[in-house]
């Protein structure tokens, strides 16, 4: 009797020591976000047009510049804060936040010993290089090092192109005529309650200008944009790609960042004019707040691209793993004829943070594609949205667009949900769209027991396999980082 | 012109007269309810997102007066009999403008304790057979759910208590028309399967004559224990009028419900059909399938509420749009995190015919429990060319040819109807309302 007891019950054990790992991997803690306690000009908390003039003035910004920001900053007082996303949260007081914070001179440390052993630990795994590394944490670079470091030789290969890639402040000096005529030509100040808000108050952020037939010859990261590391609040990003030109560009970093503002606001413009082409790829790994949900990053983003020219491409790629409340929808507007705008994504959720993420795709020319592949992956108690648009124009012939949104939940308490809109005006279009939602699968994990792989390491494979398919999208150095990220991202305080 | 919404609350007066005494009716409690939930709300705009594609406002432009204020207009038998699906054996109810008509009607032969009827005759004569049901299962969720419950008069009234199975399937004929006045119609039907019953409805809504009408309806259900309801709608109001109508199922253990909705007429329609799956191992099935032309506007919403585990549901529309007509669609699964072993399909397939035809379609799924298979799938397109470049090489006309796509793309659905005679009609109206040539079912023209 004893023994028929023993087998009947050990299956049981079985299901509860998986739920367990299941459990740890999807309990984890944010161990690995890091402060530095940096001197920085701060400006009284408020919001005003006094202000505005303040931070224009302090960036020595001509006056059509001011004024652009001002007349943002007024629509942005009529508007109302958008209720639609699928996320919830305590209201912002706009007015308790301080709108302007120049980092001053950061406290160098001499040697990458002196940095949290826990961070490097990471890096080790994210397999960040050591300089890579030694930038991140604030290290002095060593100034024979420096000379020949990969940052000042890709300057200067890109000067060589006539690539201009510098922040957004020194491009307002530098060229003016680039900026005046694409700034808010996609976006426009008046676009949304946060693009709005970031229009009057950005604090800086990348731009990036590849001349007609110029092929960037490397991936160009805010890692190299030397003088302006820190992540701003207000980001503003601007890329222009003319005829035939082709950029690939990398925004954040796999390494974990913690910031003490809580409302990140950052709006990015693309735009792409015949033959040319831009990929786009992100990861995000802000801090998601603490395991009840305290604290955490809010990520407010307007991302858009405008494919103007015939044959033009936009690819978004992201990652996204931080952030307690994500709200981002990069979106592509297919205007030329025969351009192709692609989105993939990876958006996972643990604890309490919550993703509201998708894409718009606009078809307008003819001929244009569209290809949507969103992975969501939600743990703990968190929750994740896929919200998407795919708009078929009237005048848009032979459109054609592909979505596949595919959820994995892990655990009972969170949850997984899709918002597809489809609107079709024209009907040479064609508009395929497949969702799937599933729980991750037990027979997977106890097949790959079955053959000797830890239960934790069984789910980063099939999360990772889940996720392959945008994972490949990622430039080579990055995808190999963000599957590891992954696995941090999921792991609990096990290796 | 007063506004719509101060039009039908004044009219609510002229009905009160006419009720004579009716009026200490516990359905009177209800109506007198409603009508501070419609002083309260307002018609929904583009603004709410439940009705972000469909424009209601031609509708409120006019005051239609409602049905149970204006004379009800004669039919004869023969009159009606062109708009009755036939060859095969069934209990008929006829309404027109909403009100029962006793002559038309031929219910026949019913198994005892099996109630088919006039909801109000049911009200007067045997209220306790309603008032568990009536209004509970239906929440009002906009001004128009408020509006049909303000002069919530007359519908379907089918109870059928435990144990009992309808071997015939009902036919409702509800007949709308104007005559003098701009007419609402506002049928609001109650069905009711008591344990292990089973019946089968046709509800076969048609207008008569050229002049504007407004049917506003509301139907609940309730299928309780192992219960199996079929609730086929096919609606084929005239061109001009507007249809709107909410089903609310309520649904217990082990039961199954199928909903068929097929959609000709009607210039603004909107079907909201929603179930709530409040027990385990129960059973829903959606079949929709929309056919629209000229400047028709067809909105379906169906939402389908997991609220409990192992359940399952499966959903198929399919829309064929021409002219400038323009198709709406939104399926909601919400899995509630009970809700384990929830399996929740959802297929939506629209082809247009017309480069002037649009389509919105936004399937939404929102799961929170994870030991769930969901998936949706929405595809818009256009009649494959290679495919009737293949047919016309085979010496078929063109015109044919197309008609062959379109029938074979409608077929999914049809082939779901278990009443063979009805998808033969069916199948003939498809091709009468797109005015295109018919395919003839082979052994039939044989």
């Amino acid at each position: 009797m004893n023994e028929i007891k023993e087998k009947e019950t050990k299956p049981t054990e079985e299901i509860s020591d998986d739920m367990k790992v299941l459990d740890d991997l999807t309990s984890s803690e944010y161990k690995w976000g890091f402060v530095t306690e940096i001197e920085s000009e701060t400006a009284a908390k408020g919001l005003n047009e006094d202000v505005i003039r303040m931070i224009s003035e302090k960036k020595n910004e001509p006056d059509w510049m001011t004024e652009w920001r001002l007349k943002a900053f007024r629509y942005w007082q009529k508007m109302e804060e958008p209720k639609w996303a699928n996320v919830h949260y305590s209201k912002i007081d706009f007015q308790d936040i301080s709108y302007y914070s120049a980092p001053k001179q950061k406290p160098k440390l001499s040697s990458l010993d002196e940095v949290d052993p826990e961070l490097l630990k990471t890096f080790e795994k994210l397999g960040i290089p050591l300089e890579e590394q030694k930038l991140l944490s604030g290290v002095a670079v060593d100034a024979v090092f420096d000379s020949v470091s990969v940052a000042t030789t890709f300057k200067e290969t890109l000067k060589e192109k006539g690539i201009i890639f510098s922040s957004i402040s020194e491009a307002v000096q530098e060229h003016p005529e680039l900026i005046k005529k694409y700034l808010g030509s996609v976006v426009p100040y008046t676009d949304n309650f946060y693009a709005s808000l970031n229009a009057a108050v950005f604090s800086d952020g990348s731009f990036v200008y590849i001349p007609k037939g110029v092929r960037c010859p490397m991936e160009l990261s805010t890692y190299f944009r030397i003088n302006s590391q820190e992540t701003g609040q207000f980001e503003r990003t601007l890329i222009v790609a003319e005829e035939g030109a082709y950029v690939s560009y990398l925004e954040g970093c796999t390494a974990p960042i913690r910031d003490n503002n809580q409302l990140h606001a950052a709006v990015v413009e693309l735009i792409v004019l015949d033959n040319a082409e831009i990929k786009y790829s992100t990861v995000q790994n802000w801090y998601p707040g603490n395991k009840e949900g305290l604290g955490g990053i809010y990520n407010f983003v307007t991302k858009r691209g405008a494919c103007r020219g015939k044959n033009s491409k936009i690819s978004w790629t992201q990652v996204e793993t931080g952030s307690a409340i994500t709200w981002k929808y990069p979106s592509c507007i297919l205007q030329g004829d025969n351009s192709v705008g692609e989105f993939y994504s990876v958006a996972v959720t643990n604890n309490f943070q919550q993703a509201d993420t998708g894409t718009k795709m606009i078809h307008i020319g003819k001929n244009t594609k569209s290809t949507i592949v969103s992975k969501g992956i939600s743990a703990g108690r968190s929750n994740n949205s896929y919200r998407g648009l795919v708009k078929i124009g009237k005048n848009a012939d032979g459109a054609r667009n592909y979505t596949q949104c595919d959820s994995m939940l892990m655990g009972d308490k969170c949850g997984a949900h899709t918002f597809p809109y489809i609107e079709v005006e024209n009907n040479s279009a064609k508009v395929e769209h497949e969702a799937t939602t599933s729980k991750i699968g037990e027979d997977q994990i106890f097949y790959l027991n079955q053959r000797g792989i830890s239960a934790e390491d069984a789910v980063n494979m099939i999360v990772n396999g889940f996720c392959k398919e945008v994972f490949k999208e990622l430039p080579m150095e990055f995808a190999v980082e963000a599957q590891k990220l992954l696995a941090v991202s999921l792991e609990g305080s096990v290796g | 012109m007063v506004n719509s919404k101060e039009f039908y609350i004044e009219n609510f007066k002229t009905f009160v007269e006419k009720l004579n005494g009716q009026s200490k009716l516990f359905l009177h409690e209800i109506r007198k309810d409603a009508l501070k939930q419609l002083a309260e709300m307002d018609f929904p705009t583009n603004r709410n997102e439940e009705w972000k594609y469909t424009n209601v406002s031609p509708i409120l432009k006019q005051n239609f007066v409602p049905a149970v204020n204006t004379s009800a207009p004669d039919f004869s038998k023969e009159e009606i009999n062109k708009f009755l699906f036939n060859d095969f054996d069934y209990h008929l109810l006829v309404f027109v403008n909403g009100i029962f008509s006793e002559e038309l009607s031929e219910i026949g032969a019913l198994p005892k304790g099996v109630v088919v009827g006039s909801l109000n005759k049911t009200a007067k004569d045997n209220p306790q057979l309603i008032t568990a049901y009536f209004n509970k299962i239906s929440k009002t969720d906009n001004a128009f759910n408020a509006l049909n419950t303000l002069y919530a008069f007359d519908g379907l009234a089918a109870i059928v208590p435990d144990g009992k199975v309808l071997e015939k399937p009902i036919q409702v004929l509800y007949l709308n028309t104007s005559r003098d006045d701009l007419v609402l119609s506002q049928p609001r039907n109650l069905i009711v399967a008591g344990k292990n019953s089973q019946l089968s409805i046709i509800a076969n809504y048609r207008g008569y004559g050229e002049k504007k009408y407004f049917t506003n309806i509301i139907t609940e259900v309730f299928v309780d224990e192992r219960a199996i309801v079929d609730l086929c709608k096919i609606q084929n109001e005239s061109d001009k009028s507007y249809h709107i109508e909410k089903v609310q199922a309520h649904q217990k253990e082990k039961s199954v419900f199928n909903h068929y909705n097929i959609t000709f007429g009607g210039a603004i329609v909107r079907n909201d059909i929603n179930s709530r799956l409040d027990d385990q191992n129960i059973e829903t099935h959606y079949y929709g399938l929309y056919l629209a032309g000229g400047k028709q506007h067809v909105d379906n919403h169906t939402f389908i509420d997991h609220a409990k585990p192992n359940c399952m549901s499966n959903e198929l529309y399919k829309g064929i749009l021409d002219d400038n007509s323009r198709g709406v669609f939104n399926g909601k699964i919400i899995v509630h995190q009970d809700a384990q072993k929830t399996n929740a399909y959802q297929q939506n397939k629209t082809i247009l015919l017309s480069k002037t035809a649009a389509i919105d379609t936004k399937p939404q799924l929102e799961i929170f429990a994870d030991d769930v298979k969901c998936s949706h799938g929405a595809t818009v397109g256009h009649l494959d060319e290679t495919s009737e470049f293949y047919i016309s090489s085979r010496g078929v006309p063109q015109e044919l040819a197309k008609s062959m796509l379109i029938r074979a793309f409608a077929n999914d659905v049809i082939e779901t109807i278990k009443i063979e005679p009805l998808k033969e009609q069916i199948n003939h109206m498809i091709f009468e309302h797109l005015h295109r040539v018919e395919i003839v079912n082979s052994e039939e023209s044989r």
